[in-house]
């Protein structure tokens, strides 16, 4: 070459080739023999935990499905032995019982097609609003966040239309725990985002009104809301005066949670550079537009895992409604459970199961959503 | 000087700011002191100084991005007052490319030339966006139009920054330190964009330490220290017969 020990001058002459990387790092193989089995202790480990998951997975597949029982008119099916000194496993037959009432409480039977309705347009303006292909957006968006409510009013509440008036204390359910969810998430979000703006504001009097709000609200439990909202606070307003229990819960679950996204946002806004906010002044656009335009599409997008966070932890939260006398879906499964026709030593335990299963399937399909969401929107850092 | 003449030939008498008697305070600390200036159409002013001088808080002030306490500022006849509608005024008339570019990075090269004219002057899409390929083509980067600004290298990213504030049809271009945060090789690209923009007749003010360009198109320099204008002249005379001491100091630290 043209390098020798006694010159530091050097020219290159002809490229160095490019090689291939050194060993197949890819393959299934490798990754077992990288990952798994690196060192004996490694390898010890990995067989050892491997051995526990299998195992406990097995219990539940054999507990769920080989001695899991299907069918059944009441307890008796759950506790006869399928086989000779073979225990009774899971009650599927109670689920499928039970099933109606999980989704639907005590709405009446004749009365639930209004149900099915709301789902099918909830969903379908779901699926508008969340595959990126699906045109429209904007209007998708307002139908979803004015028009729903309304639909669901005349739907669910009825009264008007020739619909019979469904009392809320009827409602129950997966039924419910979508009403106050849902409500509580479209309901909290922009007004998170008012008092994340607020306590920024340079207004003295908004911004110590935004802070004192979201203190307030953040300083108590979920519970004490709860109880405030369903108890205290018919107390304190005039008679006659007397809103609907179930309207009272979702106002209480909404101004709580957006206590909590104003802070999430708030971190979003604080991560946007101050520079964004002078270019966006200096071309004369002014504060809502600034906001809108640039700051919050931007700032929102950092928080997309804390305000999904924020979404997930209501949507469990609404179970706490139990305590004011409200049967949503996991409450209605553990009232099915303590039903006389359908007591076993496996009937909670199926409807418990039941009832971790949908609550995760619902967070982790939101989870997945807003990962997908994040990358695809992905633009600043791109290269 | 012929060139000198010609540059002079551009300038009108036609006053687009007007600043008399400004002062600023940042608490108690002084930045700005007693700060008179008059800019004419046409004209390319360079602002320079050692850094702290107030050179970029000057410029700022003229938009308004910083206020002052005492004082005018007179920007295109609109005294820049609380009055936020008067504010907004002169911000579009005025526009401003930034020592880190501050491109919009949640939107497209030709979104953030367009977003200004479609929401602030009412432009309608088809027309902003033809504008927008205008200057982006006078910038010399078309072909990006629809990438993210974080695609682009710093010299690109501060060019489609100098179309997006050209979008605006403004009266005056301040420049704060714009070739400042660019890899060397970036600079030159940068720089004959503005030399373009000047020999086009646009006003501008440039705080800059770019002092072969100042040579090149400014028509007046001015020297900045401690928050007050200590000296200003033509570029021939600035850099061949500086007056006051503070300037030949200055001079010979930049110019080796």
């Amino acid at each position: 070459m043209t390098q020798t020990r006694n010159n530091i001058a050097f020219v290159r002459t002809a490229d160095a080739p490019l090689l291939p990387a050194p060993r197949n790092m890819t393959g299934v193989v490798g990754w077992m023999r990288e990952n798994l089995f690196p060192t004996p202790l490694n390898a010890l480990a990995s067989v050892l935990i491997g051995g526990f998951l299998i195992w406990q997975i097995w219990g539940v597949i054999d507990w769920a499905l080989v001695r899991g029982v299907f069918f059944g008119e009441d307890r008796e099916a759950c506790i006869t032995p399928p086989r000779e000194g073979v225990q009774p496993g899971a009650c599927w037959a109670f689920i499928g019982a039970k099933f109606h009432q999980f989704i639907y409480g005590f709405y009446p039977f004749e009365e639930r097609w209004r149900v099915d309705v709301l789902a099918v347009v909830f969903a379908g303006l779901l699926a508008a609003l969340a595959v990126p292909r699906v045109p429209y957006k904007l209007y998708t968006g307002i139908t979803f966040v004015f028009g729903l409510p309304i639909l669901a009013e005349i739907l669910l509440y009825g009264g008007t239309f020739g619909l019979a008036a469904v009392d809320t204390n009827k409602w129950g359910g997966l039924l419910l725990t979508m009403v106050v969810a849902v409500s509580g998430i479209v309901l909290s979000l922009p007004l998170g985002v008012l008092l994340a703006l607020g306590r920024r504001s340079e207004m003295p009097i908004v911004r110590y009104f935004c802070i004192a709000f979201i203190e307030i609200w953040r300083g108590v439990p979920l519970i004490t809301v709860l109880f405030m909202a369903s108890i205290m606070l018919p107390l304190f307003l005039p008679q006659g005066m007397n809103t609907d229990k179930m309207l009272r819960i979702i106002i209480g679950v909404a101004l709580f949670s957006s206590a909590y996204m104003a802070e999430t946002v708030r971190g979003g806004l604080q991560a946007i550079p101050k520079g964004q906010y002078e270019a966006a002044k200096a071309l004369g656009l002014g504060y809502w537009r600034m906001t809108l335009l640039i700051i919050l599409p931007q700032a929102l997008k950092i928080v997309i895992p804390g305000i999904v966070n924020t979404f997930i932890s209501l949507f469990k939260d609404t179970t706490l409604v139990l305590v004011v006398g409200l049967f949503d879906f996991l409450g209605i499964i553990q009232a099915g459970a303590a039903d006389q026709k359908w007591v076993s030593a496996e009937t909670a335990r199926s409807g418990y199961f039941v009832a971790a299963l949908v609550y995760w399937a619902f967070c982790f399909s939101v989870s997945r959503y807003s990962i997908h969401m994040e990358r695809r929107l992905a633009t600043g850092h791109r290269r | 000087m012929a060139n000198a003449e010609k540059k002079a030939l551009k300038v009108s008498d036609e006053v687009v700011i007007d600043i008399e008697g400004m002062n600023k305070w940042y608490g108690q600390f002084q930045v700005l002191r007693d700060i008179n200036l008059t800019v004419y159409r046409g004209e390319r002013i360079v602002i320079c100084g050692p850094s702290g001088s107030g050179k970029s808080t000057l410029i700022r002030c003229i938009n308004r991005l910083e206020e002052h306490q005492k004082g005018r500022i007179v920007v295109d006849g609109i005294e820049l007052s609380n009055d936020l509608k008067k504010v907004d005024e002169v911000r579009r008339e005025v526009g401003m490319v930034f020592q880190h570019f501050n491109l919009f990075p949640h939107l497209t090269v030709l979104e953030n030339c367009t977003l200004a004219p479609i929401w602030v002057r009412k432009t309608p899409k088809a027309e902003a966006e033809a504008l927008a390929m205008k200057f982006l083509t006078r910038v010399k980067i078309p072909e990006q139009a629809l990438k993210y600004p974080g695609q682009l290298s710093g010299g690109q990213q501060q060019r489609v920054a100098i179309a997006r504030a050209l979008c605006m049809n403004p009266r005056v271009m301040l420049f704060d330190e714009p070739t400042s945060a660019l890899d060397p090789e970036m600079i030159k690209e940068v720089l004959e964009v503005m030399v373009d923009l000047a020999e086009s007749g646009m006003t501008m003010i440039c705080v800059t330490h770019e002092m072969a360009f100042a040579r090149q198109v400014a028509n007046r320099v001015i020297f900045m220290d401690q928050g007050q204008i200590v000296e200003q002249n033509t570029p021939e005379e600035f850099f061949t017969n500086p007056q006051s001491d503070r300037t030949k100091l200055f001079l010979s630290q930049i110019l080796h």
